[in-house]
């Protein structure tokens, strides 16, 4: 689960992580209040959106209007303020589609001396979290780690015991931090690590992560995830979300308890297992055709779950067929033969629908389907399944 | 022969009061695995599907000899559950459970890897030899006795690469489900040395699916150290970045992980490489040909 930067802060800032002063506004009049309340000479406004590269992102209405901007008065924050909330913001991470702003974040300037990345992940590979720094502050991450891998410098560290001083004066040391500016990078590095083990982030970044003038090291933006297994402890984080950022066909399978991601295909799967479902995908493809999404129904549906998936994939009006791909283990073929008898039934189908079904019950299956009124079209196996949903299409 | 587990494993169940443990024990029991009993906290003296259920693992395995585990704990349990699996001396620990937070398993990572116990999981589907053992959710019957290694990370996958060896002719000796999560306890390379190990396997068929570097670390191992036929296919070639596809380690993150680099390491290393799901047998049979056995 992804939260927005103003939170992400929040939580920083609880956790003794240095951030800077700053308020959220959903309208113009908070975003001056906001501006006023800070004290200074001189803020920033950020669209709040769960997406990063802001500051070179425009929107769809005025490309002129970036979704970072410096301001120096309560009516500069108005007037960016204004351009931003309930426009559509397009960055390099949005898509062409974009995401629309329904806040923005005003923040107090700051000093800034050197602008440097850190970022906390889980590495795979070791097992083990790691802690990652570069010099190279505020380009995206991903682009260092192709052209200057040799300016990214890592340190794992055990969630027991957190990342140890000797670890950030090892980092200070690459990284040029020197004098009393080794002090802060201590809290700072020590407390964000220690907060991306107390709410089980997936992903802690700080890019850029500020040393201020008068040396002190401070988080300009803050991007923070979460793993979604571990949110049943973090009642706290799971009211940081915002549904508004999700895919809504997404959100309504999260809630019926099914694994779906919308593509832009226009043939809709329906397969039990993630392996599969994400095979069955590429087989379309193989064949020709283009999936119109993910969904896995999970070991343990049950007909309204199954019911609920057929009315997700076929509320897409893209899908122009549908391929339904399950091996029974512990779903049964049964409990998908009755579902979708009871879909046909209820949602109806409008497109040609190829369904192959093996495994679990599978003989008791094809007699639910053989001796019901549907109107489907039977696959031996996989490779016939897909051939079959790519020639309804012709 | 085999791997892991065979016809004299004797497993318990942890979960098997519960809906899904009572299930799958009374499943496996019917394959023919020698199910000896199973723990429930504050269950002990009861009784399921005709086995004794204890307190605690310790009084499982001293009273029933038992050697392996089933896991179906819930999520938030899960950790608990496998460190004492561990700590009763359990050498084969299977965990079913989907959905533990992933630095669980970070800190149960580093306690199975410097035990004598093997983690398989958790979020699989389970590890079957056979016609001997079944510790699992995986249907039974499309299993077949024959001569090829399975491993995967994914379930109804698997059944479907089993199936179509079955189909074929091959058999397998025994396959394993190694975990959908992005950290579980066991890995390719691990399988690799037990396969190349066990004279029953005569080729070995591995299943990745995008997401980590899981796949490109067993390509470099099998290229220096794997003489039996090898074959792969890896799932989510057309699955988008960022997203993840049902599976918690399903995600291609910062660019890394995609299908595209897996299949160019597993080709790098003289793998026998399936384009696509319907061809897993025969991307088998191509690497047994090709190996001239």
């Amino acid at each position: 689960m992804k939260i927005h930067e103003y939170q992400a802060k929040q939580v920083l800032r609880g956790a003794g992580v240095a951030v800077l002063d700053g308020h959220v506004a959903e309208t113009d009049d908070e975003a001056a209040k906001a501006y006023d309340a800070l004290g200074g000479s001189i803020a920033v406004v950020k669209a709040q959106i769960h997406a990063g590269g802001r500051g070179k992102g425009t929107t769809k209405e005025n490309p002129e209007q970036h979704g970072v901007q410096l301001v120096k008065s309560a009516d500069e924050a108005r007037a960016v303020a204004e351009g931003l909330l309930g426009n559509t913001l397009v960055t390099i991470q949005t898509g062409a589609e974009g995401k629309t702003v329904n806040k923005v974040f005003v923040e107090a300037g700051c000093n800034i001396a050197r602008e440097l990345y850190l970022g906390i992940v889980l590495d795979r590979a070791a097992a083990m979290p790691v802690l990652m720094v570069s010099t190279e502050g505020g380009v995206e991450i991903e682009k260092v780690a192709e052209e200057t891998p040799e300016l990214i410098f890592k340190e794992h560290f055990d969630p027991h015991f957190g990342l140890q001083s000797y670890q950030v004066r090892k980092l200070c040391a690459k990284l040029g931090i020197k004098g009393k500016s080794i002090r802060s990078a201590d809290k700072f590095m020590r407390a964000l690590c220690k907060v991306y083990v107390d709410y089980d982030c997936s992903l802690a970044e700080i890019n850029p992560l500020v040393v201020t003038g008068e040396g002190e090291l401070v988080a300009l933006d803050a991007k923070m995830s979460f793993d979604d297994n571990a949110l049943f402890r973090h009642k706290d984080i799971l009211e940081f979300r915002d549904l508004t950022e999700e895919e809504p066909s997404e959100v309504r399978a999260g809630e019926a308890g099914l694994s779906y991601v919308k593509l832009e295909g226009n043939i809709g799967c329906l397969v039990n297992g993630a392996g599969l479902a994400m095979s069955t995908m590429d087989i379309i493809k193989l064949n020709g055709g283009q999936p119109a999404n993910f969904l896995d129904v999970g070991g343990g549906a049950n007909a309204e779950q199954v019911t609920e998936a057929f009315r997700i994939i076929l509320s897409d009006h893209h899908v122009k067929a549908v391929l339904v791909n399950i091996f029974g283990g512990i779903m049964r073929c049964t409990t998908i033969a009755e579902a979708l008898v009871q879909a046909y039934k209820t949602v109806g189908f409008n497109v040609p629908l190829v369904v192959r079904l093996e495994g679990t019950e599978v003989e008791e299956g094809k007699k639910i389907i053989a001796e019901s009124d549907v109107d489907i079209i039977t696959a031996d196996d996989i490779n016939d399944a897909a051939k079959k949903v790519v020639a309804t299409l012709i | 022969m085999s791997i892991l587990v065979n016809k004299d494993t004797r497993l318990i169940c942890q979960g098997i009061t519960g809906k899904a443990g009572e299930f799958h024990s009374k499943n496996c029991l019917d394959y023919g695995t020698d199910l000896v009993g199973g723990v429930t906290p504050g269950k002990g003296g009861e009784e399921v599907l005709g086995k004794p259920v204890f307190d605690t693992v310790a009084e499982a395995v001293e009273q029933t000899g038992a050697d392996a585990t089933m896991i179906f704990v819930p999520a938030p349990f899960t950790a608990d559950a496998i460190l004492e699996a561990i700590d009763a001396g359990i050498k084969t620990i299977v965990a079913i459970t989907e959905g533990v937070p992933v630095l669980d398993m970070v800190r149960v990572y580093e306690i199975v890897r410097n035990s004598d116990s093997v983690l398989i999981g958790p979020n699989c589907p389970g590890v079957i030899t056979s016609d001997e053992c079944k510790i699992g959710i995986m249907p039974g019957y499309i299993h077949q006795p024959g001569k090829v290694g399975v491993m995967s990370r994914s379930g109804t996958l698997t059944y479907e690469a089993v199936w179509q060896t079955s189909s074929m002719g091959l058999g397998q000796t025994t396959c394993v489900g190694l975990g959908g999560d992005p950290i579980v306890g066991t890995s390719f390379i691990d399988l690799f040395k037990l396969y190349e190990a066990d004279p029953a396997t005569e080729a070995i068929l591995m299943i990745g699916e995008i997401g980590g570097t899981a796949e490109e670390e067993a390509a470099a191992f099998v290229k220096e150290h794997v003489t039996k036929p090898v074959a792969a296919f890896i799932a989510g070639r057309t699955a988008p970045p960022g997203k993840r596809m049902g599976h918690a380690g399903a995600i291609i993150s910062g660019g890394k992980g995609t299908a595209a680099e897996k299949v160019a390491a597993l080709q790098d290393a003289g793998i026998a490489v399936a384009e696509s799901p319907g061809d897993m047998g025969e991307a088998v049979a191509r690497a047994i040909k090709n190996k001239g056995r």
